[in-house]
């Protein structure tokens, strides 16, 4: 068969090339120029790993801000979707609980990132609409007035890229690092250690 | 809405004048392979030499085939033993065991012919090895197979008077080494710089802040996602795909992603142009791709914009369509990636296109039923829309009363029965694997959606594999022996029956003598003729699936405007 040898040995070769000298490169380049990005871009807070600005956490406590239901309670080990259909009960019926339940605990509808189950399920971000809505919440259990955190959460406002390309957006962890570092809850004492974003 | 617009329009400026000077690029180094070449002649010839093979002999399009199938038939099989064996791999840190032999076999099957369908979760299924070693592997050569057979096709179309269309593992050589890897160090080191993890760490345990532990996945990733982008294999390294935060961090890096999603194809129009000679041609051909991708997109766009009216009471302000997008992303920079990944057969998605709105995501289903041609797979996409041009000259031929002629060759019966055998591969596969997925009850059983809905899973997942696109309805179940076999042989079908024909339709033309263009000549690099090309494919490939879209799509349209949803009993 004239073509075995030319096919085993181009595939052995493009094995060698592409599937360890390529990646294996890449990660010695990567490691070396982009040591944080590289690894995951870890957040440390006291000597301990809390999380990666990149991925999304649960939140549900009053005093912090919450992020995009998950159709996999954030498992950064398993992500995905809800992928319900647009006509599928479940999917409306759970975007009506939701939104009843942030009607009871707010006074008002909430923006529909809230109610909507990310692609990700990890998804770190939500609307700066989505975080302004939280300001009273979080003043109150945080014992500050609501402007200040709206104020708080203005600033944390990440803009398009390049003015044009994707939305603006609230990185919900860093955004409750440092809600934990500026206004510490009433009975605790102000953690020490500033998040570390950068 | 300005700003969305301007988006797109940004968006489709980078890819055009990238792509016009990826063609030159393209043309130089694939075009002539002139095997005394200075610097590319030595890398191939080290590698033929050592395989056996004779840079400098040129093949017949029945040797290019069997050299094709040889080639594509080892990778398979490599990647289905690595697959099959994983538990006895190194770079294995969270001891994932061997995938079954069905699993294995679709995943070899999909990603050999660069669909890259996924019926696993990449994190909990796969190894770092099995990802490198196995995946980024055929990421390339499958890729590198699709320009390679698309060179030769058009080698076919510009030589003339001579049976020999290029030498496959020349070319194949050329597009890995000289077009792929490049471009591939640069947007995998851009991409880690922007946040894409590129580690070979066990997966990281957190304390979040609210007193849980959470497991990050972590990995070689960004070596991947470049070439996963690059060559329109479009298979994520996590489950989530680009709508992973890791996969696809930032605005910048979907930015990015989606212009590498359509660089390669696209620039393939411009190559052609300057194979044939006359670059008007390809512009033509680029021009009819633009316009449904265009078409597709703004349908997309409003689609999610107005959202689903089932739950606008319950919300503040509009009701657009956020389940299953990314909050980063929004609904432009997810309407334009999914209408682009569809339209070249990427696949890869940075949104849940199972709960697109029911006209949202019907654009990006047309897309991969017309053949995947509007820019398509690189290469695959040029020699796919190639049969498309083949049937639109010889309508033209039946309309006049002439010979149908494509740059000064005749057209005749042969070629336009292989281009209709080409183009019989979809129907049969979609419609034929659909149907028989919809009447068998263990097939049935993957169908998450109730009402129409579940129909549209079932026609896009067919349309997915037979059109080796690889996006999914993802709520579809695909992991069963039924599945992963009949989709692993739809997968070869539309790779392998729509190659063999093109590569015939080449080798006839090639053997032709070319006529200089008379008075009757219908040009076919004007308005007119974009204006046919784009009616045909709507035609022929759209009204092919149309009642299986009514009785899908269309009808959940309906229904969603009437108020209706539906539940399982």
């Amino acid at each position: 068969m004239t073509l075995f040898r030319p096919a085993a040995t181009v595939i052995v070769v493009m094995t060698v090339l592409f599937g360890f000298a390529y990646p294996l490169g890449m990660t010695a380049l990567s490691g070396a120029l982009f040591p944080r990005e590289a690894k995951g871009s870890l957040i440390v807070r006291d000597g301990r790993i809390v999380g990666s600005a990149l991925i999304g956490q649960m939140f549900e406590a009053p005093h912090y801000l919450m992020g995009r239901p998950s159709a996999v309670a954030y498992d950064a080990a398993n992500s995905s979707g809800s992928n319900l259909g647009p006509t599928n009960a479940r999917l409306i019926g759970a975007v009506r609980d939701r939104a009843s339940a942030f009607v009871a605990a707010h006074g008002v509808k909430p923006p529909v990132d809230l109610v909507t189950a990310s692609a990700s399920g990890l998804d770190p971000h939500i609307s700066p609409d989505a975080a302004f809505a939280q300001a009273a919440r979080i003043a109150e259990a945080r014992g500050v007035s609501p402007a200040q955190i709206r104020a708080f959460l203005r600033e944390r406002v990440e803009g398009r890229a390049l003015g044009l390309f994707g939305e603006p957006v609230v990185n919900v962890l860093l955004a409750n690092l440092a809600l934990d570092a500026a206004f510490p809850l009433p009975d605790e004492p102000a953690i020490g250690a500033q998040a570390s974003d950068g | 809405m300005v700003i969305d617009l301007a988006q797109f329009a940004l968006y489709a400026l980078l890819v055009t004048t990238t792509a016009i000077a990826l063609g030159a690029w393209m043309d130089i180094v694939l075009a002539r392979p002139r095997t005394d070449h200075p610097v590319f002649a030595r890398v191939d010839g080290v590698l033929c030499r050592s395989a056996g093979i004779d840079p400098a002999a040129e093949q017949n399009w029945l040797q290019y085939a069997a050299a094709v199938l040889a080639f594509n038939l080892a990778g398979a099989l490599v990647l289905y033993a690595i697959l099959l064996t994983q538990a006895a791999h190194p770079f294995n840190p969270q001891h994932l065991p061997g995938l079954s032999p069905w699993l294995a076999f679709n995943t070899a099957i999909s990603f050999m012919t660069n669909t890259n369908w996924q019926a696993y979760g990449g994190e909990t299924t796969l190894s770092y090895f099995s990802q490198m070693a196995g995946l980024t592997v055929q990421n390339f050569v499958s890729a590198a197979t699709g320009i390679a057979v698309g060179v030769a096709v058009i080698r076919g179309f510009a030589r003339r008077e001579t049976k020999t269309i290029g030498n496959f593992w020349v070319d194949l050589v050329r597009a890995t080494v000289w077009i792929l890897l490049p471009l591939a160090i640069v947007v995998g080191l851009a991409l880690v710089a922007l946040g894409v993890p590129q580690n070979l760490m066990p997966y990281t345990s957190a304390e979040t802040l609210s007193g849980g532990v959470q497991t990050i996945a972590q990995g070689p990733a960004a070596a991947q996602i470049a070439i996963k982008q690059l060559g329109t294999n479009g298979g994520g390294f996590w489950n989530a795909n680009s709508a992973h935060p890791f996969e696809n961090p930032s605005a910048l890096t979907n930015l990015i992603e989606m212009w590498a999603i359509l660089a390669l194809p696209a620039a393939f129009c411009f190559l052609y142009g300057r194979m044939v000679r006359d670059r008007r041609q390809g512009r033509a051909i680029f021009a009819a791709m633009a316009i449904v991708w265009a078409v597709g997109l703004g349908v997309t766009y409003a689609a999610e914009t107005v959202g689903n009216p089932l739950i606008a009471d319950v919300v503040a302000g509009a009701p657009a369509n956020m389940e299953g997008k990314d909050a980063r992303f929004g609904i432009a920079s997810s309407a334009l990636w999914a209408v682009s990944t569809t339209a070249a057969s990427n696949g890869s998605v940075n949104a849940m296109h199972d709960s697109f709105t029911p006209i949202g995501s019907l654009m990006p289903l047309v897309n991969i039923l017309t053949g995947e041609v509007i820019f398509g797979g690189v290469g695959a996409g040029f020699y796919g829309m190639l049969s498309y041009v083949v049937l639109a000259v010889f309508i033209a031929g039946l309309m006049v009363g002439r010979t149908p002629e494509y740059l000064g060759k005749k057209i005749e019966t042969k070629e336009v029965k292989l281009a209709l055998l080409a183009f019989f591969a979809m129907p049969v596969g979609i419609l034929g694997g659909g149907a028989l997925a919809a009447i068998v009850p263990q097939a049935v059983a993957a169908v998450q959606d109730p009402g129409p809905h579940g129909l549209t899973e079932i026609l896009y997942a067919y349309a997915s594999a037979t059109g080796n696109n690889g996006s999914a309805f993802a709520g579809f179940g695909a992991g069963s022996p039924w599945h992963t076999t009949a989709q692993g042989l739809c997968m070869m079908l539309g790779r392998f029956a729509y190659i063999i024909p093109m590569l015939a339709i080449a080798g006839a033309l090639a053997e032709k003598r070319t006529f200089a263009p008379s008075a009757g000549t219908f040009p076919t690099h004007g308005p007119i003729f974009v204006g046919l090309l784009v009616a045909v494919i709507l035609v022929l490939g759209g009204l092919t699936f149309f009642p299986a879209l009514a009785l899908g799509p269309l009808a959940e349209q309906f229904a969603m405007a009437a108020g209706t949803t539906f539940a399982v009993h």
